[in-house]
């Protein structure tokens, strides 16, 4: 946490959990000559508020028992919340890590940890409480959210995901004007974050304004 | 403890979607004093959905508080008996409303009449094919309604709700430009057919040679401003995506918030009661007479209302439950075969096939409101069933609803699931594809249905509703040849690579599908096979209508939200003109 790039803090994380997510995030969206990847982009900010709200604890879910395993059809059925997920397997996959290799994962090589995802994905580490691809599965889909949801998230941060994309962010007036056009519309992106914040004007009809992106092609 | 008891009114209604919000409104017109049950949450248009923070994918996609609250109300699920059900505890396959306007605030905009081969499919296709031509197991029956007298009904829905499109068949003549397959029309669609996409000339240009009729399919977000039957005002779309999961804040998506309730407040017969959670209607002592409703207020009060006419508009789910819950009509026996509460429930079947191209571009963000560009060769029974070996049929379409960062950017076959390879892909891939996809028919089988669930209970203490469903061979089958047509439209675009993607042999809970969830209560000319009659009357307690997609006896091609807001005009119409002169049974 020396390193802290994106000057984050943390609201449920614990500084153990945020090391093993910065280096886990890292590996499934990686920073390459496209653009940051999914640490730098603000994602485990992302996933900490997501625990520490509403989500993390299932605010919104059927929370009585029995609880049973179920079939895969039969969707989510553990008993714990996210934030409880990741406290639990975070803290058992250490554990595993350090009887393996003597220390945890975010002290593991950048091959070590791709490994150990990867065999998380596939089921192969047992864990004690959980299957290790449950887990995995649900840091993947909280990772592909915190890149490409609105940077009022915490992710997203510079709209690093919309760029990787080309998706302008919020809808423009002009649309209703192009929805047949073949000309490919290129936007600086702008988020709910930036019309908030009061730093894109928004139109009489409370759209923004597009700033059009000069792309060599088109010159 | 003992309710309160209020002062009795003509009409209760149980639900304030696209049925609770129509029927309120037509009898309220009529002078009845109606009062609407909502469980969920009031909205205020212009307060509540307002930009930017309606363009919230995150929110409202993934963790909608318009979405029913499953912390105190789900359902459980299994594929079949011989499996124990477990709740459904997070958003999955389908996600019912819960507020003012319903399931439709969120709706897609999908806005389709079905064909008239719908409405008579079981003796349609005896006649063409054979009564063994359908499978032993499946229950199909007609909705014992003729084209001619509904059709009416479907017009006013469609000026209700500001449907663009255009004509394919006027009074039996076939019209250029329209979908040559529909049913006569009496007159042309209020507003005029969506513009065509980039994609959508792609499509109708390969369909075309492959000898099909493309066609703009219909569409509920307002192709113009427009003033509807009920005198609102709705604005033109600006095909700016966020369409389904969401609510529009350009008020240009029709849905009950939009199109109904801004006159429906001004009516001084109609009152609103919100954060009331219906628990039963009451009958009186012979059983054949409905009494009411007996529901919870906000504040936790047991409160009846007297009523002589109960209109159950709830969602499907809800609208079966009710019944169950309130001991109306036999519920179904799947060992026997027996009773009819819960029988013939179906889903939607479909399949999609994304198609990459390294050589074009397009805006895939520009769109939604059901711009879609479509054929219908395949839909109904246009084409002999006999070789095929199946029933059912499907629309194919390209639509583009504008594609959201999170759950909108396929990629090829062989790409891993995540990491660098990933991310290229993602980023080459995002504007450089379109997706081609049938919208197809769900039969009924008698080894899906609805009852109570013996072990889990919603927050008030009663049991949850037990679906039991899986996919049916005839639907599979059905289904793969519809997807290979869907590939062989792709190809006949000469994409670079293609991925397609089926519902898979067994029905899931997870990852989302379509909110068409539909019968449980069917409608029908037999008693023995169906809830309700022709009016949506039950059978058993004459002075309940039960209206919406619980009606629907098993699910065609077109996708629901038209044909429930077609029957909650047709029976409005059917209290107004019918019963209320003589109250009592209708058939």
């Amino acid at each position: 946490m020396s390193d802290n790039p994106i000057g984050a803090s943390y609201v449920y994380l614990l500084e153990p959990e945020v090391r093993f997510l910065e280096a886990a995030v890292e590996h499934l969206i990686p920073t390459d000559e496209l653009g940051p990847g999914a640490r730098d982009a603000g994602v485990v900010v992302y996933i900490d508020r997501q625990l520490a709200g509403s989500w993390g604890t299932h605010g919104r879910q059927y929370r009585s028992g029995p609880w049973l395993e179920g079939t895969p059809q039969q969707g989510y059925q553990s008993r714990f919340t996210p934030q409880e997920v990741y406290r639990i397997a975070i803290r058992e996959i250490d554990q595993h890590c350090r009887k393996a290799f003597g220390r945890p994962f975010a002290q593991l090589a950048s091959d070590g940890q791709l490994r150990m995802l990867q065999q998380l994905e596939s089921d192969e580490i047992a864990l004690p409480s959980f299957s290790s691809k449950f887990f995995f599965d649900l840091l993947w889909r909280n990772t592909d959210e915190g890149y490409f949801s609105d940077p009022l998230y915490g992710g997203n941060r510079g709209m690093a995901g919309w760029k990787l994309l080309g998706f302008p962010g919020l809808p423009s007036g002009q649309y209703r004007d192009l929805i047949s056009s073949s000309v490919p519309y290129h936007a600086e992106p702008v988020s709910i974050l930036d019309v908030q914040t009061g730093r894109v004007p928004i139109d009489a009809e409370g759209f923004p304004k597009h700033v059009m992106i000069k792309r060599d092609k088109e010159q | 403890m003992s309710a309160t008891k209020l002062k009795p009114v003509d009409v209760v209604v149980v639900g304030s979607g696209v049925v609770g919000s129509i029927m309120s409104m037509e009898l309220a017109n009529a002078g009845l004093r109606v009062v609407c049950l909502e469980r969920g949450k009031s909205f205020d248009g212009d307060a509540d959905f307002h930009k930017p923070n309606v363009y919230d994918e995150l929110k409202y996609d993934r963790h909608s508080d318009i979405f029913q609250n499953l912390a105190r109300d789900t359902l459980t699920f299994r594929n079949n008996g011989g499996q124990t059900a477990l709740p459904m505890r997070e958003m999955g396959a389908f996600k019912p409303g819960e507020m003012v306007g319903g399931t439709a605030a969120h709706w897609g905009a999908n806005a389709r009449r079905f064909l008239p081969h719908d409405f008579a499919m079981r003796s349609q296709i005896e006649q063409r094919y054979g009564k063994s031509f359908i499978p032993e197991d499946c229950n199909l029956q007609d909705w014992g309604l003729d084209w001619d007298e509904i059709e009416p009904y479907y017009d006013q829905f469609e000026n209700i709700f500001g449907v663009g499109g255009k004509a394919g068949n006027l009074n039996g003549e076939i019209q250029e430009g329209g979908n040559p397959y529909e049913g006569e029309r009496s007159r042309d669609y209020p507003n005029p057919p969506t513009r065509r996409t980039y994609q959508g000339e792609l499509f109708a240009n390969a369909a075309r040679s492959l000898g099909y009729v493309p066609f703009q399919g219909p569409s509920a977000a307002m192709t113009q401003d427009f003033r509807n039957l009920y005198r609102v005002q709705m604005l033109q779309c600006v095909s700016g995506g966020f369409c389904s999961s969401h609510v529009c804040a350009q008020g240009a998506k029709a849905n009950p918030l939009t199109s109904v309730f801004p006159a429906l407040m001004r009516q001084p017969t109609f009152e609103l009661r919100p954060l009331c959670n219906v628990l039963r209607v009451n009958k009186d002592s012979t059983g054949k007479k409905a009494t009411g409703v007996t529901y919870i207020d906000a504040r936790g009060n047991e409160v009846e209302q007297p009523a002589d006419i109960v209109v159950l508009g709830a969602y499907c789910f809800n609208n079966v439950r009710l019944m169950l819950l309130s001991g109306i009509g036999t519920p179904y026996d799947p060992r026997t075969g027996t009773g009819v509460v819960g029988r013939n429930y179906a889903y939607q079947q479909g399949s999609s096939v994304e198609v990459f191209f390294d050589d074009l571009e397009f805006n895939p963000f520009i769109g939604g409101g059901m711009v879609n560009t479509s054929i219908d060769e395949f839909n109904g029974d246009v084409i002999d069933r006999g070789p095929l070996g199946f029933i059912g049929g499907a629309y194919i379409t390209t639509n583009t609803r504008g594609a959201a960062p999170i759950k909108g950017k396929p990629v090829p076959p062989g790409t891993p699931r995540w990491g660098a390879e990933w991310k290229k892909a993602v980023a080459h891939n995002y504007r450089r594809t379109m997706s081609i996809s049938s919208h197809a028919t769900c039969l009924s089988y008698k080894q899906n249905y609805l009852d109570l669930d013996p072990t889990y209970k919603d927050a008030f203490g009663q049991p949850l509703l037990r679906m039991t469903f899986d996919w049916h061979d005839n639907d599979l089958r059905m289904i793969n040849y519809m997807q290979e047509r869907c590939v062989e439209i792709a190809k006949a675009m000469n994409g670079s690579r293609m991925n397609g993607k089926n519902k898979g042999t067994h029905f899931s809970l997870v990852g989302y599908q379509s909110t068409h969830n539909v019968g449980g209560a069917v409608m029908g000319a037999d008693p023995s096979t169906s809830v309700v009659n022709k009016y949506l009357q039950s059978w058993d307690v004459p002075n309940v209508f039960v209206v919406g997609g619980s009606a629907f006896p098993q699910q065609p091609a077109n996708g629901p939200t038209e044909t429930i807001g077609m029957l909650a005009c047709w029976a409005a119409d059917a209290i107004k003109e019918s019963y209320l002169k003589s109250p009592g049974a209708l058939v």
